[in-house]
């Protein structure tokens, strides 16, 4: 995959449109991790707006990211940098290989604790 | 059989680009009627209008066709063009090849085969044109302003000055507007008040114009000219005409905890009040709401201290029913609500204010005499953050804010910055910015002074979170130049929200049948050309009202729609458009199906005696519409069951033939 693939991939897993930010940043402004990382949310943003994307996918603060949603409420430009920050976890995941999981294996491991939504959010993370 | 004349306009490269003109005029050679075509690069030039004007005399047209732009830019042109060359105007048929075709077409083909279509359905109408003649009416030498602010005050003023009568209905006990609240002005910081309270008092001194305070517009009818319009003036439970305004009242009032609504509830006023001390009129109103009299009978205090005996609990709002031949909008705006910015916890901490807020913690008429302190605690704050933009540009989809820029912003807040620097050194000031946007005359001057002079931190990027905890308020905000994340303790945050048209302006926009845009802002007839006037005819814009607008801006605004109103109101009769519905009585079976479905009221019934064949005289009803009133939209034509309705100009028939020619 070349960069420019990468680039539309993450934009169309994530559905979000980077060009629609201002470059206000209330989403690092609001972020509660922003110390930890290396690249802050409204950096997110604009990497994968100018396609410098395997620096992105390299880097650690993905995986700092909380999931808090705090810019995705908070951005007046409807932006969603958090999906962006997902999608991008969400490449890494699937680099690594092919399918994890299949329709035919969910009732072998299905408990009656799993939320449902897991099962559904494994599917994203491990289907390509 | 009509003899029609075809002029392609290129539009330089705008229509040439997208259209083979030389194409169009040939092939439109060809079609049933038409004596002459030809193509050429301007036709609304002096040389181009020639062209056409030659062409009538020696071709003996008797009907022409331009193929050019919409005809909202240039019918009126080419009409004064024909009838120059002896032409009734009502011959002439525009063919819009341009924002039509030529602009939304990206290749050739395709762009001359839809010109083609567009200018054969133009020469077919043609050929059933007959030639119209407009009417008179009369213009009613009297303007209607609607707003009583900076807007309105000056339009009136300008209109006044040119010796015509003026009204102004403001829904406030006052006029004044926002203006009056404020406390300095950018960008020379003369004070509001110094300014704007002078020619609240020319207004109210000048022999032409009558203040309607405490009013509001209830319904309009008419058309330019001849606007009826009906006025409330609420019951304010004072005789306006004898109240001094001594304020007796209002100092004896036991009432004294109603949100004061001029300082925006940061202090109380009483039931009977005035709203400043300038107020024009100076004339207490009682608050229905709140005095004890108006509610239960039980006080009467205000009655028995006045000793001029203004004070009549009885009154009742009063109808008022005049005639004007213009009127002008200008309501103005409003700060939105903060109540769904809840990160920047504007309810929860009394610290946390709206900028207009600050301007009155900063007025010396103001709840604090003008003295800045902490709404909580009235302690002197030390560190103040302002952010910008709060509730401006946001996405369109977002469920809180605004997509456009309220413009304003900026410009009061490096005023305030500055102004609190200037008068409070020991305070630290923070303003959070996406972008400083300050075009204008010295206003870029004004805020840079507000960071080189006076030390303003100015700080590109926006606050993500404020919260309160004990006395402070933990302000957490980012900063894109150097890479960090803000945190700071602020004693004060002010918020600088977008600005929205006020909440009256819809109501108002759909009685005038005025136009607005998605915002609700009142839409001009021309974006660039044709700035004060809406696309209603007689109907005039001024201020806030048909975008953000600043002092300056609003001022010049309210003197070119005052212009516009004295350019109507000069002329004795204006000419009618004759392009009105007909009805032929023969046919109308007297359903009524038109007159309900008019907007205008120009349609009624009367009962008319025929004589019919054997003789006999049989009385039958029947529609009749009043030209004056009528302005062709047409809506009758199509409610007829009959078909008895027709629309000079667009009949049936013309449009039948409109369709043929582009289905041939």
């Amino acid at each position: 995959m070349n960069n420019r693939q990468k680039q539309e991939e993450i934009l169309r897993i994530s559905g979000v449109n980077a060009r629609k930010c201002m470059k206000c940043g209330k989403c690092s402004a609001t972020c509660p991790a922003y110390d930890e990382m290396e690249y802050h949310p409204h950096e997110f943003v604009y990497m994968v707006e100018t396609g410098d994307i395997d620096r992105l996918m390299a880097s650690q603060s993905l995986y700092k990211c909380l999931s808090c949603f705090a810019c995705v409420d908070r951005c007046p430009r409807g932006v969603q940098p958090f999906k962006l920050i997902e999608a991008v976890r969400l490449m890494n995941i699937r680099k690594q290989g092919n399918n994890h999981m299949t329709a035919n294996d969910i009732p072998s491991i299905l408990d009656d604790d799993m939320p449902q939504q897991a099962i559904v959010s494994a599917f994203r993370k491990y289907t390509k | 059989m009509q003899r029609i004349g075809v002029f392609v306009c290129w539009c330089g490269s705008n229509i040439a680009g997208t259209v083979d003109v030389h194409a169009v005029a040939e092939a439109l050679k060809t079609e049933p009627g038409v004596v002459f075509s030809t193509d050429y690069q301007y036709m609304c030039s002096q040389a181009g209008q020639n062209i056409i004007k030659d062409a009538i005399r020696d071709y003996r047209l008797t009907g022409v066709v331009v193929c050019s732009c919409s005809p909202r830019m240039h019918e009126v042109t080419f009409r004064k063009t024909a009838s120059q060359a002896g032409l009734n105007p009502y011959m002439v048929e525009i063919a819009n090849i341009r924002e039509q075709c030529s602009w939304v077409h990206k290749d050739v083909p395709t762009g001359t085969e839809k010109a083609i279509i567009l200018g054969r359905a133009a020469v077919a109408k043609v050929n059933l044109n007959a030639p119209l003649t407009p009417g008179e009416s009369l213009v009613i030498k009297r303007a209607l302003v609607i707003g009583g602010g900076i807007a309105g005050i000056q339009t009136a003023l300008d209109i006044a000055d040119a010796g015509f009568p003026v009204d102004i209905v403001e829904k406030q006990p006052t006029i004044g507007g926002k203006m009056a609240q404020l406390d300095k002005t950018f960008p020379t910081l003369d004070c509001a008040a110094c300014i704007l309270t002078p020619k609240m008092v020319d207004a109210a001194q000048n022999e032409n114009i009558r203040i309607l305070s405490y009013s509001e517009v209830e319904k309009v009818g008419g058309f330019v000219g001849n606007f009826e319009v009906t006025i409330r003036k609420k019951a304010r439970y004072v005789k306006e005409d004898i109240c001094t305004g001594c304020g007796a009242c209002v100092e004896k009032c036991p009432m004294k905890k109603v949100p004061n609504e001029f300082n925006l509830g940061m202090d109380n006023r009483r039931a009977v009040y005035i709203p400043f001390a300038q107020a024009v009129p100076k004339v207490a109103t009682i608050d229905p709401n709140y005095c004890n009299m108006l509610k239960n009978g039980k006080c009467g205090l205000c009655a028995r201290v006045c000793t001029a005996g203004a004070i009549d609990y009885t009154q009742k709002d009063e109808l008022i029913t005049e005639k004007y031949g213009a009127i002008v909008v200008a309501t103005g705006y409003n700060p939105i609500s903060l109540d769904k910015f809840d990160e920047f916890a504007y309810n929860q901490s009394k610290d946390v204010i709206s900028s207009l807020e600050f301007e009155r913690l900063t007025n010396a008429a103001g709840p604090t005499a003008g003295k800045l302190v902490r709404p909580s605690d009235g302690k002197h704050p030390h560190t103040i953050v302002f952010v910008q933009c709060v509730g401006s540009r946001c996405d369109a989809c977002a469920e809180k804010g605004k997509e456009y820029c309220s413009k304003i912003c900026c410009m009061y807040t490096a005023k305030h910055a500055m102004l609190t620097r200037d008068k409070y050194p020991d305070t630290e000031v923070y303003v959070f910015y996406i972008d400083v946007r300050t075009p204008g005359k010295n206003f870029d001057e004004f805020y840079r002074r507000a960071v080189e002079e006076y030390g303003v931190h100015y700080v590109k990027g926006m606050v993500g979170k404020v919260s309160p905890e004990g006395d402070t308020l933990k302000v957490q905000a980012s900063d894109l130049i150097s890479g960090k994340q803000l945190h700071i303790d602020a004693d004060l945050v002010v918020l600088a929200a977008a600005i929205e048209p006020d909440a009256s302006a819809r109501p108002l926009a759909t009685m005038l049948t005025a136009s607005m845009d998605t915002n609700d802002f009142f839409t001009e007839a021309h974006p660039k050309l044709r700035p004060v006037e809406s696309p209603t005819a007689g109907v005039f814009l001024s201020g806030a009202c048909q975008g953000p607008k600043d002092i300056p801006e609003t001022v010049s605004q309210a003197g070119a729609a005052a212009s516009k109103v004295i350019g109507l109101l000069v002329k004795d009769k204006l000419t009618t458009n004759p392009c009105v519905a007909q009805s032929n009585e023969l046919m109308c079976n007297g359903c009524s199906s038109c007159e309900l479905v008019c907007p205008y009221g120009a349609i009624t019934y009367i009962d008319k005696e025929f004589r019919m064949p054997d003789r006999s005289i049989q009385i039958r009803r029947v529609a009749q519409v009043n030209p004056a009133v009528c302005q062709g939209c047409g809506a009758c034509t199509v409610a007829c069951p009959s078909g008895a309705m027709d629309l000079n100009g667009f009949k049936s028939e013309q449009i039948i033939a409109e369709v043929d020619a582009i289905c041939r």
